[in-house]
C-alpha cells in the first residue's frame, strides 16, 4: 500500500504546488456566483418553504464546485503526465491497478472536499446555512467527488490532446453540473425539461447533498444515493478495466 | 542453473498491420553486461518497453528474474530499473522530491541515505532542491538514471542513455554504469554508439526489422572473419597486383592499394612480402581492424537484401 499512498501524496502535492489555480481560483468563482445570483434573485424566488434563495443556492454551488474540481484533478493530472511522458514513472512501478485507481480517486475527492470546505467557510460569513444531517452531507460529498474523480481518470486516459479534454469538460461536465438544479429546483421546470433532468446523474448528487442541509429535496434522498452509488460502481469498473488493460497507457 | 536475469520467448508485437517484433527469443544471464543493437526502428525500444510493461506484447512471454512481466508484474517490476530513451520529468517537483516519490512507488519509505548516495554519485547534490524544469538536459538525464535505481534493481535497462549527451558526461555515465555492473547488477544497454557496446558489453544481440539477427559474445562477433583493411601507398606508380591477391582488392589507384584481409587466414607480413616480390615500392602502410560498426553494417545490410 506504500506505493498507493505515495501516489496519493504525489497527487496532493501536485495540486498543492499550484493552489492558487487549483484551490483559490474555484473558491473565488463560486463566491462570485453566490454574490451575483443572491443579489439578483434574493427575495424573488423561494424554492423550499422558509428557506431563502441564498441559503438554497449555497449547497448546490458547493457541490458543483466539489464535483468540478474532483473531475479536474484526476483528468488534468493524467493528461499532463501522459503528454509530458512522466506517467512512465508510475507505469514502471509495482503499483497495482486497484492502487492506481484508489490513489487518483482519493486525491480527486480530497481536492473536491478542500475546495468545497473553502467555499463553505466563506459562504458562512455571508449567510447562516442550516445543517440537517452532517453525515449525509459528507456521504454525498465523498461519493459524488469519487464519481467525478473516476470520470476524470477515464477522460484523462481517453483524451489524447488538451482540446479533447477541454471539450469533455466544457460540453459534458460544465453543462450537466449547471443544469442539475444548482440554481433552481427542477420542479420549477416545465414537463419535458423536468423529465430530461432526471437523466442527469449530477441532479442526484446535488439534490441529495442539499437534503443534508435542509432535510428537504426534489428527489427522495435514498433514490439519489442509489444513483450516485450505481454511477460510482459503473465508472469504477470502467476505470479498473482501462487501467488494467493498459488502454492508451501501455499501447 | 541460475534463473536468467531476462528471459524472452517467441515475442511478437504488432502495431496495427506493422509487425514491430517478429518472434524474439533471448536470454540474458545474471551479471551480464548485455548490448542490444540495431538501426532506428529495428524494434529495440519496443522490446525494452515490453520488458518494462510499457507496451503489451501481442504474443510471447517476458520474464525478469523468473517473474512474468504480465502475470507477475509486481514482482517483475521490483527487480527492474529502466532508464528511458526520452528525457521525461515531472515539472512540479524538485530532484529530491522526484526521487523520494519514486522510492515510495517501489514501497520504500526510508530511502534518504541511498537517494543521497545516488545524488552524490551522479553529481546532482547541488541541484537536489532545484525544480526539475531548471535542470539542463544532461542533468535531467542523470535524474532519470537515479530514478531507475532508487530501488536498487537487479536488472538495469538503459535505452540509449547517451544519445545527445556530451563526451564528458558520456564518459562519467559509463564509469557509473560499469561500477553498477561490478557491484552485481545485470546491465542491458541499447546504444547507437557502437564503440560503447564494443568496450562495455560482454554479449551483443543485433536486431533488425523486429528480428534477432545475431546473438554472440563480443569476441565471436569480432571474429566473424571481416578482419582487417591493409592500405599500401607508394610515391611512384604501383605495378600490377599479383593474381593471387586480386580478389582481396577493395580499392586501387595509381599510388594506393587497399586490400581486405581475413582476420585468421591472412597475414599482413606475408601479403607485404608478396607485394614486394611483385616489385611494389612501398613507402607507407596502414592497417585498420574492422570495428563492431563494420560488422553491424554488414549484418544489417545482409538482412536487407
Amino acid at each position: 500500500m506504500i506505493g498507493c499512498y505515495t501516489l496519493f501524496k504525489k497527487e496532493m502535492a501536485r495540486f498543492g504546488k499550484v493552489w492558487f489555480q487549483t484551490v483559490l481560483s474555484p473558491i473565488v468563482t463560486a463566491m462570485l456566483y453566490l454574490m451575483v445570483f443572491s443579489q439578483v434573485l434574493e427575495g424573488r424566488v423561494e424554492v423550499f418553504d422558509g428557506i431563502s434563495y441564498t441559503e438554497f443556492l449555497i449547497p448546490g454551488l458547493l457541490m458543483m464546485t466539489v464535483i468540478q474540481n474532483a473531475f479536474a484533478n484526476s483528468s488534468s493530472s493524467l493528461i499532463q503526465s501522459k503528454t509530458l511522458g512522466n506517467l512512465l514513472f508510475i507505469l514502471v512501478a509495482p503499483i497495482s491497478t486497484l492502487q492506481i485507481f484508489l490513489a487518483y480517486t482519493a486525491a480527486a475527492v480530497a481536492r473536491g472536499l478542500i475546495v468545497g470546505l473553502g467555499v463553505l467557510l466563506i459562504a458562512l460569513l455571508y449567510v447562516d446555512v442550516p445543517v440537517y444531517n452532517f453525515g449525509i452531507i459528507l456521504l454525498f460529498a465523498i461519493s459524488s467527488s469519487a464519481v467525478l474523480g473516476a470520470l476524470g481518470i477515464i477522460a484523462g486516459i481517453w483524451a489524447d490532446k488538451f482540446d479533447q479534454m477541454a471539450a469533455f469538460q466544457n460540453f459534458i461536465i460544465v453543462p450537466l453540473s449547471f443544469l442539475s438544479g444548482v440554481f433552481y429546483s427542477i420542479h420549477s421546470l416545465s414537463g419535458i425539461w423536468q423529465t430530461l433532468s432526471h437523466f442527469n446523474p449530477f441532479l442526484y448528487m446535488i439534490d441529495g447533498f442539499r437534503y443534508g442541509f435542509f432535510g428537504a429535496s426534489d428527489v427522495p434522498v435514498g433514490t439519489s444515493f442509489a444513483v450516485v452509488i450505481v454511477s460510482l460502481t459503473v465508472l469504477s469498473a470502467i476505470c479498473y478495466r482501462i487501467i488494467d488493460t493498459g488502454y492508451k497507457l501501455r499501447q | 542453473m541460475t534463473t536468467p536475469a531476462v528471459s524472452i520467448q517467441a515475442l511478437h508485437k504488432n502495431f496495427g498491420s506493422v509487425q514491430a517484433l517478429k518472434g524474439i527469443d533471448l536470454e540474458i544471464e545474471q551479471g551480464e553486461f548485455f548490448g542490444l543493437l540495431g538501426p532506428n526502428g529495428a524494434g529495440k525500444s519496443t522490446l525494452i518497453n515490453a520488458l518494462a510493461g510499457l507496451t503489451r506484447p501481442t504474443s510471447g512471454s517476458l520474464k525478469i528474474m523468473g517473474y512474468d512481466v504480465i502475470a507477475n508484474y509486481l514482482e517483475a517490476r521490483r527487480r527492474l530499473g529502466v532508464v528511458p530513451q526520452e528525457v521525461v520529468f515531472d515539472p512540479f517537483f524538485s530532484v529530491r522530491e522526484a526521487l523520494i516519490f519514486q522510492s515510495g512507488y517501489f514501497g520504500l519509505t526510508k530511502n534518504d541515505l541511498w537517494v543521497d548516495e545516488l545524488l552524490d554519485t551522479l553529481k546532482l547534490t547541488d541541484k537536489a532542491d532545484a525544480n526539475m524544469r531548471s535542470l539542463s538536459g544532461g542533468m535531467k538525464r542523470r535524474v532519470l538514471i537515479a530514478q531507475a535505481l532508487v530501488h536498487k534493481p537487479l536488472v538495469v535497462v538503459l535505452d540509449e542513455p547517451t544519445a545527445g549527451v556530451d563526451v564528458e558526461l558520456r564518459k562519467s555515465l559509463w564509469r557509473f554504469v560499469r561500477s553498477l555492473h561490478k557491484s552485481g547488477h545485470t546491465i542491458v544497454l541499447t546504444t547507437h554508439y557502437l564503440e560503447e557496446a564494443e568496450t562495455l558489453c560482454d554479449r551483443i544481440a543485433i536486431i533488425d526489422h523486429g528480428k534477432l539477427i545475431t546473438l554472440e559474445s563480443k569476441q565471436e562477433l569480432m571474429r566473424r572473419g571481416l578482419g582487417q583493411k591493409l592500405t599500401v601507398s607508394s610515391n611512384s606508380p604501383l605495378p600490377d597486383v599479383p593474381t593471387e591477391l586480386q580478389r582481396k582488392i577493395v580499392n586501387a589507384s595509381e599510388f594506393q592499394l587497399e586490400l581486405r584481409l581475413h582476420r585468421e587466414q591472412d597475414s599482413v607480413i606475408d601479403i607485404l612480402d608478396q607485394l614486394r616480390a611483385a616489385n611494389f615500392q612501398i613507402d607507407d602502410i596502414g592497417v585498420e581492424t574492422d570495428s563492431l560498426e563494420d560488422i553491424f553494417v554488414q549484418l544489417t545490410s545482409e538482412q536487407a537484401l
